[in-house]
């Protein structure tokens, strides 16, 4: 049906990428278009040919008039309602997605400007607050709850025209690590749906991976975006603290909490994050640093030269190719850094002594914070109320019965750690770890441009089978929360599979950088992803729509 | 702590008199009480030694022995255009819940940004309360469940408020004695304001209401430096001045914009270690400070006379005017804990030199400085504690003798008649029509003869309530003075010549008659004859021979 010879990829060195910024600028559609490309409505073309930006081909082929918006949204509906019963990654999906695809037709019939991601279905995690769907978070609590208003990282999508397709599935408040922790429904993996698609990001990973929607939001507190992206063989991005506004976001940890972005391309993740990032008022904490356009710097494939990589520095951290990670996952990110070795980079082991320490310190600050987080919801103001003779049976019955169980036991380690007499002992030493974990980061990264890592022990594993061992569940987020203790940017593509014929599973592996340095993950990933050879990441359940 | 709370407020009788109070077998008959009146009217018969008239008498015998210890925590609700974390605005009785929005209410995903306004605030009250700033402060999360604190915490500080360790200096009024007076300052820190609780009538369910959630309130923690009811009431209304010479706070006590709780010990006198303490609440005006302060002293020392002391326990009261007594709320079960740990939604509070000079630099005058400034000029205490009260009085008089009028009697004017026409009126010095200069215009004319002291008098009423200028209503309505000798010599002949009994009684020995004629004098002259001279003239014709 067509063919990637065809297909140039994307001419980004010379793409002027704040085009994309709204409102857009008159000579936008002469830019697309010089993108030549010959596709119709498709995502990868062959197993072989490199996972390019949907974004961009949507962008394009509507401003060819080769399709329309409402093709495209009946398209990835069609194929949700498809896959849906058997995956459940969505807890609620918009009726209106058809409607604002019609409207974004008119505008083009009209000649009007559209925004930068006009067509672009975007799913939305369910603990980002939208005006105009329920907002539950995952949990009975929150049961029927809508907000009054948009998450600031929402609207600036909405703003850029794009399409909000759902609410998609989590763990309770983002409090799981394989969306089995939902108090509605179990999503499963679209490479096996027997396995779970990690979390708790898992509905906005397994949606992207599925095809159910071009790119979704999730939250990261200790790995919540980059997990479920290596299981479901998406990319994850997970951006600086502060890069990205959290107003909207269901607050879990709020000093670890950051929105990412999952796509089916490094160019979709890294082009959702530019839209998103930047200085909010209503966010303390967002930065006012500067927004680079990420995507820039992207190199085409056919222009890059052999060595485009050449003396940037990778440090693979020693201590995560360790015991407790899958043999198979090992030599997966050996084989990783071996291939950006090819690429150029000087690839070197490198040690943070303090790796290990991460995750007890996580557990000990992500708990006390969401003690305190998740006091409001008392079925006071909003959400589930349990009928009461006196406020402290009304309190305690109404979160007896809207929290679940592992959100409780969370409250409960958290107002532990933070009672009088303890504090010293578990939330003062953990911020200490913390201090510890960012300094070995700050030397370490001083000296290397990127370091890389599994982005899971595993591959994803069996629905139930770490249900009740949630010792073994917290251990697999060991190598990721490192990362949000030190407010680090990283990337977790994938790199390859597990296992083979049926029960082959994908693999991610991490990239971090530097503080506010998205713009180079982002550069090496997209490098990566080009020039990995063999690979498509489109699960067998949705492969025959894109089969040649 | 704060669970059982709600209870007692939401039905207050319950827990108005716990067990500790009285003997344990009554418990049971008091929890079932439903009305506070039947409770009050019992208590009185189980102790009927604390009667409110005979307070003062047996205070004043009994505190040759004890001393009290009182330290005071005071809430200022700073006046801020929109509250603490977000921009909603808060107007005190708006209809309630109109002034709120998701962050206020704590809706999930919303998140307080910090109104620079509040630091500007702290900052000034700290400064003014001579107070050493933190460069580096944060905010804090203190948690408790209550309905109406929207997010299950209040954002406070902990362990490092913006400001520590300052004072505050205040002259006790002359009728009490008079004297200067130094209290310490512990602290003074940030935070935010909780909503309010309305109770329906048949106490099934309460109402909440979020507008005052999230307005932004200044803690101040005094150290207990202050022995009397009378420092304690004198202390918060210095606090109180001062907030309103900063406009930092309209300070009003019936709104709720300055609470006061206090913390009440006795020890006996020249012991060191103080008492166990006793928290008193709902104290809406500084005489009930006063006169709450004075009654929780002499229960203790009571308790201690009779040999109960133990029954001193560390517990929360209540004020009750009604009944002129503190009545338990609730005991404290050891120290509530709050669970504080750093607000991990809002940055660090760093202050800067140049920021603190800048305000320190824009500071108005304080009361203090005002009443050491008015001390020099010769003013008596009294008058200086008067016209330092109020900021809008003392800047009327700052800029009646920036007119150049003579200070005592620009504060004679100020404080007799000016203040008087006030409160029969119910206005402010701003209200009234009369300005600075017109006054100090008065008091020129009076002084300089132009009109006599009664006519200005009149004037005044007039430029009060009206407005206008002293030399137009002079002219208008020709009030000038009669100085001219032969004029007023003209009148004095014609009383005389039409009062011939009188004159016949006055030369017959009722000199106290002068005192007719010169009132028929200064009739005829419609009072404007100089009253010396007339004086002099009658006295010159009366004692004529004739």
């Amino acid at each position: 049906m067509l063919s990637s010879v065809h297909n140039p990829r994307f001419l980004l060195l010379h793409y002027r990428w704040p085009n994309l910024h709204f409102p857009p600028k008159p000579h936008r559609q002469t830019t697309a278009k010089a993108l030549h490309t010959t596709q119709t409505l498709t995502l990868s073309s062959t197993a072989t040919s490199p996972p390019q930006s949907q974004i961009l081909t949507i962008r394009e082929s509507l401003l060819s008039r080769r399709t329309t918006a409402v093709e495209l949204a009946a398209g990835y509906l069609n194929r949700l309602r498809r896959t849906e019963p058997h995956l459940k990654s969505f807890l609620y999906v918009s009726d209106t997605v058809l409607k604002e695809a019609e409207e974004i037709d008119r505008r083009i019939q009209r000649n009007e400007e559209l925004g930068p991601l006009a067509g672009v279905l975007v799913a939305v995690k369910d603990n980002i607050c939208t005006a105009d769907m329920p907002s539950t978070a995952g949990s009975r609590i929150l049961d029927g709850y809508r907000p009054p208003f948009d998450a600031t990282a929402v609207r600036k999508l909405k703003e850029c025209g794009a399409i909000v397709v759902g609410k998609t599935n989590l763990d309770e408040f983002g409090m799981g690590s394989t969306t089995e922790g939902s108090a509605y429904q179990v999503t499963a993996n679209p490479w096996d749906l027997s396995r779970v698609p990690g979390g708790s990001s898992g509905g906005s990973a397994a949606a992207v991976s599925a095809r159910q929607c071009v790119v979704s939001l999730g939250s990261d507190t200790g790995g919540s975006v980059r997990q479920p992206a290596s299981f479901c063989g998406v990319v994850g991005l997970k951006p600086t603290y502060g890069r990205v506004s959290r107003y909207g976001l269901v607050a879990y940890a709020s000093s670890l909490d950051v929105i990412g972005c999952v796509g089916s391309s490094v160019a979709d993740a890294g082009i959702i994050l530019h839209m998103i990032s930047g200085h909010d008022r209503f966010d303390a904490t967002s930065s006012k640093l500067h927004v680079p356009d990420f995507t820039s710097q992207f190199i085409s494939r056919d222009l890059l030269e052999s060595k485009p990589l050449k003396g940037l520095r990778v440090g693979v951290i020693r201590e995560t190719l360790d015991d407790g990670v899958d043999p198979e996952v090992i030599s997966l990110v050996r084989g990783a850094a071996s291939h950006l070795e090819e690429l150029g980079c000087i690839v070197t082991e490198v040690s943070l002594p303090s790796f290990s320490l991460g995750l007890p310190a996580y557990f000990i600050l992500a708990s006390s914070e969401s003690s305190s987080n998740l006091s409001r919801y008392d079925g006071v103001r909003y959400g589930n109320q349990v009928v009461a003779d006196e406020i402290n049976s009304l309190y305690g019955d109404s979160r007896a019965k809207g929290f679940g169980s592992e959100v409780k036991m969370r409250i409960l380690m958290g107002t532990y750690a933070l009672s009088a007499g303890y504090y010293d002992a578990y939330y003062k030493r953990a911020q200490q770890v913390r201090t510890l974990i960012q300094e070995s980061f700050k030397e370490v990264l001083d000296k290397n441009d990127i370091l890389i890592s599994p982005a899971a022990p595993s591959a994803a594993y069996k629905i139930g089978e770490k249900k009740n061992d949630p010792l073994a569940m917290y251990a697999g987020d060991i190598m990721t929360v490192n990362v949000n203790l030190a407010g680090l940017p990283a990337l977790v593509l994938p790199c390859g599979f597990v296992g083979g014929g049926s029960t082959c599973l994908p693999v991610g592996f991490q990239m971090i950088g530097a503080a506010f340095d998205e713009e180079k993950l982002l550069k090496v990933g997209h490098i990566f992803e080009q020039t990995l050879q063999g690979c498509s990441f489109v699960p067998p359940l949705v492969a025959d729509d894109f089969a040649c | 702590m704060a669970l059982s709370f709600f209870r007692g407020i939401q039905s207050r009788p319950f827990l108005l008199y716990p067990s500790g109070f009285f003997p344990r077998k009554h418990a049971l008959f008091y929890c079932t009480m439903k009305s506070t009146q039947t409770q009050i009217a019992t208590h009185e018969k189980q102790e009927p030694q604390l009667k409110v008239s005979t307070q003062s008498k047996r205070l004043d015998k009994i505190s040759k022995d004890f001393e009290a210890v009182i330290g005071i925590e005071t809430h200022v609700q700073l006046s801020t255009i929109t509250k603490a974390f977000c921009s909603c605005a808060y107007n005190y009785g708006s209809q309630p819940n109109t002034t709120v929005c998701p962050i206020c209410m704590g809706l999930p995903g919303a998140l307080p940004v910090l109104n620079s306004k509040v630091i500007e605030f702290a900052v000034k009250l700290g400064l003014a309360l001579n107070c050493k700033l933190s460069l580096n402060s944060k905010f804090d999360r203190k948690q408790y469940f209550y309905p109406d604190l929207p997010k299950g915490y209040q954002i406070s500080q902990f362990d490092v408020p913006i400001a520590t360790g300052g004072f505050i200096d205040l002259d006790l009024p002359v009728e009490y004695g008079g004297g200067h007076r130094r209290f310490g300052i512990t602290r003074v820190h940030m935070e935010e304001d909780a909503g309010k609780l309305l109770h329906t009538g048949n106490g099934s369910y309460s109402e909440v209401d979020l507008n005052r959630a999230g307005v932004p309130l200044l803690e101040i923690v005094s150290e207990p430096d202050m022995r009397t009811g009378i420092e304690a009431a004198e202390y918060a209304a210095e606090l109180q001045r001062l907030v309103r010479f900063l406009g930092v706070s309209n300070g009003n006590m019936q709104e709720g914009s300055l609470r006061c709780d206090v913390n009440v010990s006795v020890r006996p006198i020249g012991q060191l270690e103080f008492g166990t303490k006793v928290e008193v609440k709902n104290l809406n005006s500084f005489s009930a400070i006063s006169r709450a302060i004075d009654f929780e002293i002499l229960r203790q020392v009571l308790l201690h006379n009779e040999g109960e002391s133990n029954q001193i326990v560390q517990e929360t009261r209540l004020w009750d005017e009604g009944a002129q007594k503190t009545v338990t709320m609730r005991k404290k079960e050891g120290l509530a804990d709050y669970r504080y740990f750093p607000e991990p939604d809002l940055p660090e509070v760093i202050l800067g030199n140049e920021y603190i000079d800048g305000i320190r630099d824009s500071l108005p005058e304080l009361p203090e400085m005002k009443r050491r400034r008015y001390e020099q000029m010769g003013l008596s205490m009294q008058d200086v504690i008067f016209l330092a009260n109020d900021i809008n009085v003392a800047d009327f008089f700052d800029a009646t003798i920036a007119k150049g009028a003579d200070v005592k009697l620009a504060a004679n004017w100020i404080m007799g008649d000016i203040a008087a026409y006030m409160k029969n009126e119910k206005l402010s010095v701003n209200e009234i029509k009369l300005t600075p200069q017109e006054l100090a215009e008065l008091i020129a004319s009076i002084k300089g003869g132009t009109i006599s002291g009664k006519i200005g008098k009149e004037i005044l009423f007039e430029l009060m309530a009206k407005g206008g200028t002293v030399k137009g209503l002079i002219t208008e309505k020709d009030l000038v003075q009669i100085v001219d000798p032969v004029e007023i010599q003209k009148m004095v002949d014609k009383v005389i010549a039409e009062n011939p009994k009188q004159l016949e009684q006055y030369r017959g020995g009722k000199t106290k008659l002068q005192g007719y004629f010169a009132g028929q004098v200064m009739k005829l002259s419609k009072g404007k004859a100089n009253p010396g001279l007339l004086n002099k003239i009658l006295l010159e014709k009366l004692n004529a021979e004739s």
